[in-house]
């Protein structure tokens, strides 16, 4: 008893030694960038194909990216959220948050030529593609100086020059298209590949079968991503799909299901997908991921699962979670650098709200522009009854 | 700075900058004023000139590029005399010509490649370009219309075929949602510069589903352009047009078409997409139609003109945007209209184009604007009532007495 109490005294005494030590020799961490290997948490299944190597290369200037990039993404997706209920975002608000590890571990394999192309949940993988908050924030409230000038909304945000095609609404029609831009970069032997990516809800759509049959015949660098968050609005995957193994529906196309709420799995699975496709042609990925929020604002996510199962999930799987644990045991950061850390995010995500908040609405001559592209000259008036007459250039 | 002759319709300053630069060219253009365009001549001749039009386009060839609205009357006899085909083989010789000139154009379709077309639009062009550029897809519409316009987003200039146009519908998600949309909600970041083209309309007997009339379908789609063809000349002319233009194009082609033989000009040359084609200048009335209904019309004319009317006969081409000029001049001269297509009934691009010359030019009519469509029925196979389905040259002359009584 005694003893206990001696050494927990001392222990109290050494502490604040112990923590003051370690800060005062360490230099600031993101700029270490020496090799870090580290196991995932979940193996990898596969199909037709051989599994990548569970361990992954990383450094801690990765992983404390991956925290600030993710802490982000989520705080994005919250203010969206309160901009949303203050009815500031109108329309359809699809959020992504539960998924980020994704959108950072995806970013991490690859480079900006490679093509990325995803449906309507598409906030963090335009951020991920290097978009600006403030340019995000404008377009969701329909401002001009949004990222499609307000014309688009929250389902059609696009960054041509990061690669980054968009934003699409119809469910599963981005897959063909996808499977375009993959055609495109094989015909410009541009080396580079195209993630095509779908929800487990669009994984029932033919066109996806159509485009996956051509990719394979034409050995297109296609990697289709099936991020399987377990619900399609409000019908969950063993009511929707007879074989819930999505990355074994490619049949001849092989597959590889990962942990999406791992961002060190995802950037292992996204760099050996990116190197198969390069070489054999077309690979499925499965992420199974979890989305907190419902299907979109207008749905509250909780008459389809349980909130035990929500909470559930966020205690045990939480991806930014699991990166914090990282960077804490291995030393990477402290609990209070990285409070400062989500702090300064809070504030920077705040800011580009406000800013966004005070951008201009586009005018009235905005509704006709962009409709056509204007180049050898037109003189008539029809259809568009705006243009009267446009002169040769 | 050169420009193009923008039909004759071109300003006045256009064609004397441009005789000034150029003395050797050959220029015989209507000096009419803008407000009655009736004749145009080609302008012909060939020279060593580059010319630069355009913001990307380039003509790589020492050619002139020659838009003209109007196929024949050539007055003048230093014409470099043309070439007689096909009208599938003008549109094979546009599509190779384009592909000779552009190496981000490619075919993709049902059956282009190695079969060389279903209606031999695409013959030969598998063995000169390889399978890249001209490519057999499987049967699934969705996805290669899909994959044509992701590939158009990158800069690719992919020419998609429906074997029929009818199989487009499959697809109608992908034209109407991806590829009039895209330009206009990434705030003009990505352009659809895609050509979508294919046979349509009543065939022989082909059956309900094979003899859709699908322009009104398409027709309310945001951000395309449509145009159909329907003379060699305009064939070639149009394909090369849709090609270099940066916006999606539907191009109609007829199946009965596919066999008119016509003389072309050897040079190159395009046909704008938004005019229209005066056919036949007259001062009685304006018969505006478009596609094979043209002909039909011609032979009524025939007839018409042995009965003492004088019709005056436009093909529209452009179905969106209408050429409102072209039309509106015409109805300002004749004061009365009538619209012969092989188009649906309800909903169909006469019911546009009586709604806009009703609304822009109500003042000039002197009797309604009388619209002759195919019926609202499938197309059935039996013959005769495959020609009831159609508007037929005696209907057109019974409707213009009936108009200018």
């Amino acid at each position: 008893m005694a003893l206990s109490r001696l050494s927990s005294r001392s222990n109290t005494f050494l502490k604040p030694a112990i923590t003051a030590f370690p800060s005062s020799i360490r230099r600031h961490v993101s700029t270490d960038s020496s090799p870090i290997t580290i196991e995932t948490a979940v193996p990898f299944t596969s199909h037709l194909c051989e599994s990548p190597s569970r361990s992954v290369e990383t450094s801690s200037e990765e992983i404390l990216a991956f925290f600030r990039d993710m802490a982000r993404m989520r705080r994005m997706e919250i203010a969206a959220d309160s901009l949303y209920k203050a009815k500031l975002i109108r329309g359809f608000c699809h959020l992504y948050d539960g998924q980020e590890a994704l959108a950072v571990g995806m970013e991490a394999a690859i480079t900006k030529k490679d093509a990325i192309i995803t449906s309507y949940r598409d906030h963090c993988t335009f951020i991920g593609r290097g978009g600006k908050l403030v340019d995000a924030f404008s377009e969701l409230m329909g401002r001009k100086t949004g990222c499609s000038h307000g014309k688009g909304g929250s389902m059609h945000f696009y960054k041509k020059d990061a690669s980054f095609y968009g934003g699409h609404g119809i469910v599963g029609a981005q897959i063909p298209l996808g499977c375009g831009l993959a055609f495109a970069q094989k015909y410009n032997k541009d080396e580079a590949v195209t993630f095509a990516l779908y929800g487990d809800g669009a994984a029932n759509q033919g066109q996806l079968f159509e485009a996956l049959n051509i990719s394979a015949l034409w050995d297109l660098p296609a990697i289709l991503v099936c991020e399987n968050n377990h619900y399609g609005m409000g019908t969950a995957t063993w009511r929707s799909a007879k074989s819930p193994a999505y990355f074994k529906r490619g049949d001849y196309v092989p597959g590889l299901k990962v942990d999406g709420m791992d961002a060190l799995a995802v950037k292992q699975a996204c760099k050996f997908a990116k190197e198969h496709a390069l070489k054999n042609g077309p690979i499925i990925l499965e992420m199974d991921t979890y989305r907190y929020h419902g299907h979109s604002m207008s749905d509250p996510g909780s008459t389809y699962r349980t909130r035990d199962e929500i909470s559930g999930v966020r205690q045990v799987r939480d991806p930014i979670e699991r990166v914090r644990k990282l960077l804490l045991t291995h030393d990477i950061a402290t609990e209070k650098e990285l409070k400062d850390m989500e702090k300064e995010i809070r504030k920077e995500v705040d800011d580009a709200v406000a800013q966004a908040k005070e951008s201009p609405i586009p005018d009235a001559s905005e509704l006709f522009t962009n409709m056509y592209v204007k180049d050898c000259g037109v003189e008539s008036f029809g259809a568009d009854r705006k243009e009267l007459k446009v002169t040769l250039p | 700075m050169s420009s193009i002759i923008h039909g004759a319709g071109a300003a006045t300053t256009t064609l004397s900058t441009f005789n000034s630069i150029d003395s050797k060219i050959l220029v015989a253009p209507s000096r009419t004023n803008l407000s009655v365009r009736s004749q145009r001549y080609i302008v012909a001749g060939s020279d060593a000139s580059k010319k630069k039009f355009g913001s990307g386009l380039r003509v790589r060839h020492s050619q002139k590029l020659i838009p003209n609205a109007v196929a024949t009357k050539e007055a003048d006899t230093s014409v470099s005399t043309g070439h007689e085909l096909l009208l599938f083989e003008a549109l094979q010789e546009g599509l190779e010509e384009e592909m000779d000139r552009d190496p981000h154009v490619c075919v993709m379709g049902e059956d282009v490649g190695h079969y060389g077309g279903s209606y031999k639009v695409t013959k030969g062009l598998a063995d000169k370009f390889g399978d890249l550029r001209v490519l057999d897809t499987p049967i699934c519409e969705n996805a290669f219309t899909g994959m044509g316009i992701g590939a158009a987003m990158t800069g690719l200039r992919p020419v998609i075929e429906g074997m029929n146009m009818g199989f487009l519908l499959l697809a109608f998600n992908q034209i109407s949602n991806n590829c009039g949309m895209l330009h206009y909600t990434s705030g003009g970041q990505f352009t659809i510069p895609v050509v979508i083209r294919g046979p349509g309309g009543v065939g022989r007997q082909l059956g309900a589903e094979h003899s859709q009339r699908l322009e009104s379908y398409f027709q309310s789609i945001p951000g395309i352009q449509m145009v159909a063809c329907s003379t060699p000349y305009n064939a070639k002319g149009l394909m090369k047009a849709a090609i270099r233009s940066e916006n999606p194009v539907i191009l109609f082609e007829h199946v009965l078409l596919y066999n008119l033989k016509e003389k072309i000009p050897d040079e190159d040359y395009i046909c704008n997409l938004e005019e229209a084609e005066m056919v036949r200048p007259g001062e009685h009335i304006t018969i505006l139609t478009y596609s094979r209904m043209r002909y039909h019309v011609m032979q009524a004319a025939k007839t018409l003109v042995n009965k003492g009317y004088d019709p005056e006969v436009i093909d529209i081409r452009s179905l969106k945007p209408f050429d409102l000029h072209t039309i509106g001049n015409s109805v300002k001269k004749t004061h009365r209209v009538l619209i012969v297509e092989e188009c649906m009934r309800t909903g169909g691009i006469g019911a546009s184009l009586t709604a806009a010359i009703n609304e822009n030019f109500h003042d000039y009519l002197d009797a309604p604007v009388m619209c002759l469509s195919s019926q609202d029925v499938p197309t059935p196979y039996a013959g005769t009532l495959e020609e009831w389905t159609v508007v037929q040259p005696a209907q057109i002359v019974t409707a213009v007495e009936q108009l200018c009584q």
